[in-house]
Order: structure tokens, then sequence, then C-alpha cells
């Protein structure tokens, strides 16, 4: 298959890996950002055959994972009502709030539908104008174009019974507060290919400067992945801290300006609340002032819900970088795919759900035994 | 000596606590439809026929053994590219039996209608349902019709029973698979499975998806010819073959090890489940078979399959091993390795 055959071979990994071995000289630890490209590592058995000095950190970018728990109960609390028909992408439903899924207030009775695009839920209001239809709108500035643009579509259309309830995050702020972090580990990153596409990469230029970091913009094949590592080494083997773009096919120096501006148009910046993680300054998007009609919190009056998150739950520190997934006491025990605690379990694309998945956790058992 | 008392089967039922309703992942196939049956179902029928959880149960009668298997059938839509919810209840239930060995012979259908369902249509999934047990060379004996009321259906659920006689010499079971045999499937997997989603999601791609559904006792049939020493048949419908294989693991206590490489995928199909985050090892199939075989015939048992018409893309994807028993894992692409788990509920589409 074009595009994808040719970022999966075998040989030119291989080469790719010796490459990497010959100029590793000392330990790296490098963050790959994106929950995809966290996925593709484990799926593809990449850091098993990176040389034992390079320590890859998995970083929080799986949107479903970062998205705060009281925005989960905001959505649990929309979703149960009986007027409303409740959208979202599929992996948000396993996602567990206070004390329930999405999954949970579909057997309920609730009208919960997986869409594919928001712009789906808009048909679904159309369709249905005695229903009240709300997407949750999450994502990182991946996903964000698309909401921005049903929203803007909602509002030309003049619909008034669809809503959105939006819980967007930024990596560039999230990539400061790890640097600016006491705790801090990470000397290189590799930035999300698919965020880039949308917003370039000027952004993360100050950063890469002002933290001597080197940031490479990486894409999510296996040949990719490796190509974004072998640069960040060489970079860091170097002593030098640029933003480099190992993506071309993707992603140019601007992104997608039409994109953009229709977000500027749309959305505000606001500080967001990342699950297990805190409150990061200037770190999401809402809606703005002029769509204040279509934000789901503000129509179904949904605010100043209580929360609380698992105890045994350490998904911030694994979201962090501080902990491996398999190293925290609860993973593949009281948290599971089936039953996750927390933020990293719960999607395909978090860490600790792509160690189970991938079955990480067999090696632990071993060595215990 | 704990055979009266279960107490283990109670004191695990986590999942069912999770959710104190049944959520649709309780029908997927994968770990949740898995706790049910081992949670639930099992302890409350307790028998060794049962326990087996083969695709069907091997009856003993008046000294011969008879294969018995029952499946419904729930999909949406009811008609889409390669088949239709009528042949897929006769395909389904007829290859249940085949993987026992057996020689279908006769099948029971109910049917449950929903109000408002066109005689036209129904008229055609009976149709398509003939046409398939013709093919099957199976025989429909006994029906029941029920009729809900609007809303309480989707268009009509099917479901099929069947009963096969299973020749002497042959000893097919999922706890038969041992270190060294090796696995084949009949041909590229993932078809049905991503036929539906873009029918059923609307997506369009170049070229149409067709289902794989197709009944498997001919193809059975031929290898039996081959050899009788067949340790285990299984079609990897729902859950996929990552299921099927981490069943019979688990159930043989053996490690299975699978060449990614080697596992066929229809390019469209490959592409479908790259746009959607699936992967096709945890897509449904409806027309193919999973054979562990010991390692002597396999080359025989590929020859005979690739000249039938239903096993025309027989391969060698992997081996059965001793080592790391229960779990299957497979060499990647680019030569790492990776742990091939059920999944847990219904596969989920992924946000990007």
């Amino acid at each position: 298959m074009k595009y994808l055959s040719e970022f999966r071979d075998e040989n030119l990994a291989k080469s790719m890996l010796d490459e990497i071995r010959r100029v590793t000289t000392r330990k790296w630890a490098i963050m790959e950002v994106c929950g995809g490209q966290t996925h593709s590592i484990i799926r593809n058995g990449i850091d098993q055959l990176l040389p034992s000095e390079i320590e890859l950190i998995h970083g929080p970018g799986c949107p479903v994972c970062v998205t705060p728990l009281e925005m989960i109960d905001k959505a649990l609390l929309i979703a149960s009502r009986p007027e409303v028909i409740f959208c979202s992408f599929g992996d948000m439903l396993r996602v567990p709030g206070s004390s329930k899924d999405l999954f949970r207030v579909k057997s309920e009775g609730g009208d919960v539908r997986i869409v594919y695009s928001p712009l789906d839920a808009l048909k679904l209001a159309r369709e249905n104008p005695t229903k009240e239809v709300v997407f949750f709108g999450i994502g990182f500035e991946t996903t964000a174009p698309a909401n921005a643009m049903t929203v803007f579509q909602a509002k030309q259309q003049g619909l008034k019974n669809f809503s959105m309830l939006v819980s967007h995050v930024l990596v560039p702020p999230a990539i400061e507060a790890i640097l600016n972090s006491p705790h801090n580990r990470v000397q290189g990153f590799l930035a999300a290919g698919h965020v880039c596409s949308v917003m370039g990469y000027w952004q993360y230029e100050p950063l890469a400067e002002k933290y001597k970091a080197p940031i490479v913009v990486t894409g999510f094949e296996p040949l990719d992945v490796l190509e974004g590592i072998r640069r960040t080494i060489l970079q860091l083997e170097a002593g030098r801290a640029e933003v480099e773009n190992a993506y071309e096919r993707a992603v140019n120096h601007e992104g997608n300006v039409a994109a953009q501006n229709l977000l500027k148009q749309v959305f505000d910046v606001t500080d967001q609340k990342w699950r297990g993680i805190g409150l990061i300054p200037a770190s999401g998007w809402k809606l703005g002032e002029s769509y204040r009609d279509f934000d789901a919190a503000i129509k179904f009056a949904v605010h100043d819900i209580q929360t609380q998150e698992s105890d045994l739950c350490h998904s911030g520190e694994v979201l962090q970088g501080m902990l491996k997934p398999n190293e925290c006491p609860a993973f593949g025990k009281e948290c599971t795919p089936r039953k996750p605690l927390g933020a990293t379990m719960v999607s395909s694309e978090g860490a600790c759900a792509a160690y189970y998945q991938n079955g990480r956790f067999i090696k632990l058992e071993v060595v215990r035994k | 000596m704990t055979d009266e008392l279960n107490f283990e089967g109670w004191s695990c039922p986590l999942p069912l606590r999770d959710y104190p309703n049944i959520v649709m992942g309780h029908g997927g196939g994968g770990k949740l439809s898995a706790e049910l049956v081992e949670h639930l179902f099992l302890p409350a029928f307790k028998n060794p026929t049962l326990q087996a959880l083969g695709d069907s149960s091997v009856l003993e009668v008046l000294g011969g053994r008879l294969a018995f298997s029952t499946d419904s059938f729930v999909v949406q839509p009811l008609f889409f590219p390669g088949g239709s919810i009528g042949d897929l209840a006769v395909n389904g239930t007829v290859n249940d039996l085949a993987m026992s060995g057996a020689t279908p012979l006769y099948l029971s259908a109910g049917f449950i209608i929903e109000e408002g369902l066109s005689v036209a249509a129904l008229h055609k999934i009976v149709e398509d349902m003939a046409v398939a047990a013709r093919k099957a060379g199976v025989m429909l004996v006994t029906g029941d019709t029920k009729v809900v009321e609007k809303g309480h259906g989707d268009g009509i659920y099917i479901n099929t029973s069947g009963i096969g006689l299973i020749p002497n010499g042959v000893n097919i079971a999922p706890n038969r698979a041992k270190p060294g045999d090796v696995v084949i499937v009949s041909g590229t997997l993932g078809d049905h499975g991503m036929a539906i989603m873009s029918v059923r999601e609307g997506l369009e791609f170049e070229t149409t998806i067709a289902s794989d559904s197709a009944a498997l006792n001919g193809l059975v049939e031929v290898m039996l010819e081959i050899t009788s020493d067949i340790h285990v048949l299984r079609d990897p419908t729902r859950g996929g073959v990552a299921a099927t294989l981490n069943e019979i693991a688990k159930t043989s206590q053996v490690g299975i090890s699978l060449d990614e490489r080697k596992i066929p995928v229809k390019p469209e199909v490959a592409a479908a489940c790259e746009l959607l985050g699936m992967d096709p090892l945890h897509v449904a199939n409806e027309g193919k078979l999973i054979a562990i075989v010991p390692q002597h015939s396999a080359d025989k048992l590929l020859e005979g399959m690739r000249k039938h018409p239903h096993g025309e893309g027989a391969v060698v994807i992997g081996a059965v091993v001793a080592q790391h028993p229960g779990v299957v894992v497979a060499k990647t692409g680019i030569g790492g390795t990776r742990v091939v788990d059920m999944q847990i509920g219904e596969q989920l589409p992924r946000i990007c």
C-alpha cells in the first residue's frame, strides 16, 4: 500500500536502528508526545529494538486520557438526559467518570452514539429537530479544526438544537510545563506529527531555544518514529537543540493557515485541567463568546460538579514520565482497560493501555515468580 | 472435590459488578463476552460437554458422535456486499459444526421479526438461506416465527441451530493444540467485519469490500481426506483471529507465536482498518478457518486447501510453542515482538 508499506520496511528499519546504535554514546531520555506514537512504538516493538541507552518516555498526548474528570462527569450528566442524543468519538465511551462511563449511560437508556466526524452529529441535529444533539468535542489541535468547523456551520445554519461540550488541549504549553517541572528528565521531544500538520512547527522554535531541548516533528509509522528518534539523538549527541521536521510529507512550517484562522475565530485560549497532570495555564481552547449558544456546558447548566479520582491511580506520574505503566502498583490488577482507574488506561492510545494490550505485564509477572 | 460447590465462579464477579447492566461490549466476542460465559453461563449450566467450549458441542449418541451448535444473527444492515443475514445464519451454524470435523446435516431456524419489515425483504432473506443451505448440503427441518412490535427489534433476528455427524477417527477439539504444531488460516482476514462496517458507517472506499460469508464444510471435508490428524479447527468470527487464538492458547495451555508479515489481509481491508484505527486480527470473518495441525502434514494440507475455492489463500501464519502458555505473540513487521491480546469489548474506532 502506498505511503504505508514503505514506512514499515524491515530492512530500512534495521539500517536505521544500526545508525541509531552507532551514534548513541550515552544515556538519553526522549519523550514521544503523541499517544499515536506510543501506540506505534509498543505495537511494533520499537522500544525493544533500540539500544538500551535510549529511554522512551511516554507523553501526555492521548486526547481521551487527558480529558479532565469533571468534563467526563458533565458528559455523563448530559448524556443521561432524555431529550439528548449524545455523540462522541468511539474510544471516549469507555473512559470512566467518577462513578460510570458512557457505555453504562447507554445501557441505562441514554442515547449515546459513536460518530466518526463531528459533522455527522450536525446531520443528526438536522434530522432530529425535536432532540438536543450534543457532540463531545475533545482532543488536541488535530481534531480541533473539524470541531470548529462544525460549530461554525451550526451557527451559519441557525441550528438551535446542536451544542458541543468542548475540552480541547494544546501541545506547546504542555511541553513547556514538562520542561519547567523540577522533576523533568526529558532531554528531547518527538513532536506530534498530526498536530503539526494543522499548526505548523513555528510554535516549538522558542521552546527548543529556551530550554535547550531538540524537538523533532515525527510521524507515526515505524520508520517515521525511528527517523524522529535518530534525528533527536544526533542533535543530543552534537549538543544541538533545534526544531527539525522529520514528517515532511504531512507537515510544513506554517501549518494549515485556513484551519488556524477558523480556530482563532471559534475558540478562545483558556487555562485547562489535564487529567492526571493538573492545571496548565493557557493550554486549552473553549468556545468563544460569539459561540456561547453552542456551549453544551452552559446550555445544560452542568458546572460546579464534584469529582473524585481513584486513589490507586498513578496516571499523573505516568503522564509525566516518572513512572512506567507496568511499574504502577495497580497496573493489570485493579486497573485494566476493562476497569480503568485512570487517564492513561482508558484509551487504546494511552500509555497504560498500550502496555496492557501488548502484554508488557507478562514480563513483570515472570520476574515476580 | 469441589465439583458441587462453585465458589470460584462467583468469587470473581468483578466484570458483572463493573457494569450493572449489559453493555454492547458483552456481545463483542472479547473479554467481556468471555467473562459472561465463564462467570455466569458456565457455573449455571455446568457440564463437561459445555465446558469443552468448542464452536460446537460433541454429543455421544448411540455409539456415534453428533456435533450440535446454535448461533443468533443480529447483523445490521440486513443486506451487505457479499451476503445477507440469511446466508450468514446458515453459514454460521454450518461452520460451527464443521469446526468439530462434523458433516453438517440438519438446521433449525427461529425468526424474530419486527413489525413493519417488508415481506419482500423477508422473502429475499429466506431465499438466501435456501440457497446457502443447498450449497452447504444441509436441510432446514424445523423452525419458528415470532413477531415483535415496531421498535422492539432491528428488522429481523435469526437463530439457527444445527446437528452434524462426526466421522470415526476424527478428534478435533480446542484443547488439542501442541507445541510444534503450525497455525494455518484459509485466506484473507477481516473481510466480513470491514464490509459490514464500511456499509454501516457509510464509509466509502475506492473498491467495495465484500463479506467472505461462506460455508466451510466442503473445505473441511477436503482437509480430512488428506489427514484425519487435525488438532484444532475454529472459525474466527467475532473478536477475530486474536480472540480465537487466545482461546485456543488458554484452553490448550500452549503459547502461539505468529509472524505478522505472513498474515494475509486484502489491501482495501488493511486500508479501512488503518483509517479506523483497527487491527485486522480483531476483525470478524465469516468464511475463514484456523487450523492447528502437526508440522509434518502442513504442506500436504496447504496444497489441498488451495485447490478448494474457500481455501485458495491458505497460508501458515505461525506456530504453537511451549513458551508463554496462554499467550499469543506476534513478530512485528520490523522485527520486534508484541503480544496479541483479546479485545475487551467491541473494537472502538479511535479519535485520531
